[in-house]
């Protein structure tokens, strides 16, 4: 049995963040990760951040993944890091069991929880969608940028959210050619700075479309899409073919948190917020007394949020257990601000309004 | 199918190292993963599906969604994805469900 003050499943940018700050407040924290290394998506976000200076806008995100590791690394007196260590089950009598390196079981005995487990990708249906060569807009993020490996030579996007935009800017720099990004909605989804780079560099951005089929023996070959009406309706006739060997499929991201449902959190399911979310208050504490949650798994965001919620979840999940950081009125209200203005403005209109469905004051 | 020049990124490749797949040799390097070496070895279909027998890729690529699932040292159910090439390590595709030995 290992015994600590706080446990935190997930290395990511929430997670990371959760450990710095409850660390700071003076508990003992074990961080549990999956993967042999920490970061979650950031070891693979090449691009600038556009969220916050405070939360190292126009710092790329493989950088960002390293000053939150060093951060770490100054309370290392405090953290105990568990790499490929998954965690498996959370009991009624709060202890948490896990597997390190596939082979060996564990258990955990803390006295808050915050779960951090990020989110997954969504899928799209057609006809032979399970085709090898139809691959998650982050599967081609992890291959190239972090593997140094072309996901092909041809690629049609599908999606042009914030995610589509940049992983098809990025095949770009990999050398790799985007035939097209496509996307059902009527408008662009992702910030226009990004759409008029990647316009200006030929790839055209078609609205208002959807995948028909893939085509392909073994491997995708072709990709047919086609028109969409006010109704969302295919119109027949409207067809364009793509000779791709790679469809990146960037529809959005679904809140992992099997582990939060198996504890018994109050769920809902919030379109806003991509999925199904645990009810929480505003400390972040789901409706299961001391475990606690931050980052996509309670709402798919983006990263600078979630590192600031993890501080958040941090610092109050320390102060339940009794540690209270001496500054944490000040620090609890920044983190706050931060997140407010995060969510501030028309982009973040939707996100506010989900998190209004699952905040119990 | 490697990235050999990058405006962002510089790639620290590890030892080049040698593994097997269905029998036949292929080289990739220490600290990627096997569904990446295979990846740039030109091999997309690493599996079957279940009842239809249709060929499978990887999805997720980073350990979710167990489209990856090969027959990794003997050991069924490997997620390739998130599991790190080692040298002579013997990758085959996965008939089945695999079974518990």
């Amino acid at each position: 049995m290992i015994n600590t003050d706080i446990a935190i499943v997930g290395g990511g940018p929430a997670g990371l963040c959760a450990a710095i700050s409850a660390a700071e407040s003076g508990a003992k924290v074990t961080l549990i990760e999956r993967n042999d290394e920490l970061g979650g998506q950031l070891v693979k976000q090449t691009h600038m951040f556009f969220g916050s200076e405070k939360q190292y806008a126009s710092t790329r995100g493989i950088d960002i993944s390293d000053i939150l590791l060093e951060k770490l690394e100054g309370h290392k007196e405090n953290v105990t890091i568990m790499k490929n260590t998954t965690v498996l089950g959370r009991y009624e009598d709060g202890v948490i069991t896990g597997m390190i390196d596939e082979n060996k079981y564990l258990k955990f005995n803390p006295e808050a929880l915050i779960v951090a487990t990020g989110a997954t990708e969504k899928f799209l249906g057609f006809p032979n969608n399970d085709l090898p060569g139809i691959y998650g807009a982050g599967a081609v993020q992890t291959l190239m940028n972090v593997y140094g490996v072309k996901p092909g030579d041809k690629v049609l996007m599908v999606g042009a959210g914030n995610i589509g935009l940049i992983v098809s800017y990025q095949l770009m720099q990999a050398g790799v050619k985007v035939e097209a990004i496509i996307d059902a909605a009527p408008n662009i989804g992702g910030y226009l700075v990004h759409a008029s780079k990647i316009r200006r560099m030929g790839v055209p951005i078609y609205t208002g479309h959807t995948v028909k089929e893939a085509i392909g023996s073994d491997h995708l070959e072709k990709a047919v899409i086609w028109q969409l009406d006010d109704k969302w309706q295919p119109i027949e006739g409207s067809e364009k073919e793509y000779d791709v060997d790679v469809m990146c499929v960037s529809v959005g991201l679904s809140p992992l948190n099997e582990l939060l449902v198996m504890a018994g959190c109050e769920m809902e399911y919030v379109p806003e917020l991509s999925g199904n979310v645990p009810l929480r208050n505003e400390d972040y504490e789901t409706t299961v007394e001391n475990i606690f949650v931050a980052g996509d798994s309670c709402g798919v965001e983006e990263a600078s949020s979630a590192m600031v919620e993890g501080y958040l979840a941090g610092l109050t999940a320390a102060a339940k257990i009794g540690k209270i950081h001496p500054q944490y009125e000040e620090k609890k209200a920044d983190y706050i601000k931060q997140l407010d203005d995060l969510r501030s403005g028309p982009v973040g209109k939707h996100i506010r309004s989900g998190i209004d469905k699952i905040v119990r004051r | 199918m490697r990235i050999e020049e990058h405006p962002i990124l510089k790639f620290k490749r590890g030892k080049k190292i040698k593994f097997k797949f269905e029998g036949k040799t292929m080289e990739g390097y220490e600290g990627e993963t096997v569904a990446a070496a295979l990846h740039a070895n030109g091999i997309l279909v690493l599996g079957e599906s279940l009842e239809k027998h249709r060929p499978r890729g990887f999805y997720c690529a980073i350990g979710n969604c167990s489209s990856c699932l090969m027959e990794v040292d003997g050991i069924p159910n490997v997620k390739t994805c998130v599991t790190k090439l080692e040298e002579g390590m013997e990758v085959n595709k996965q008939k089945g469900k695999g079974e518990l030995k």
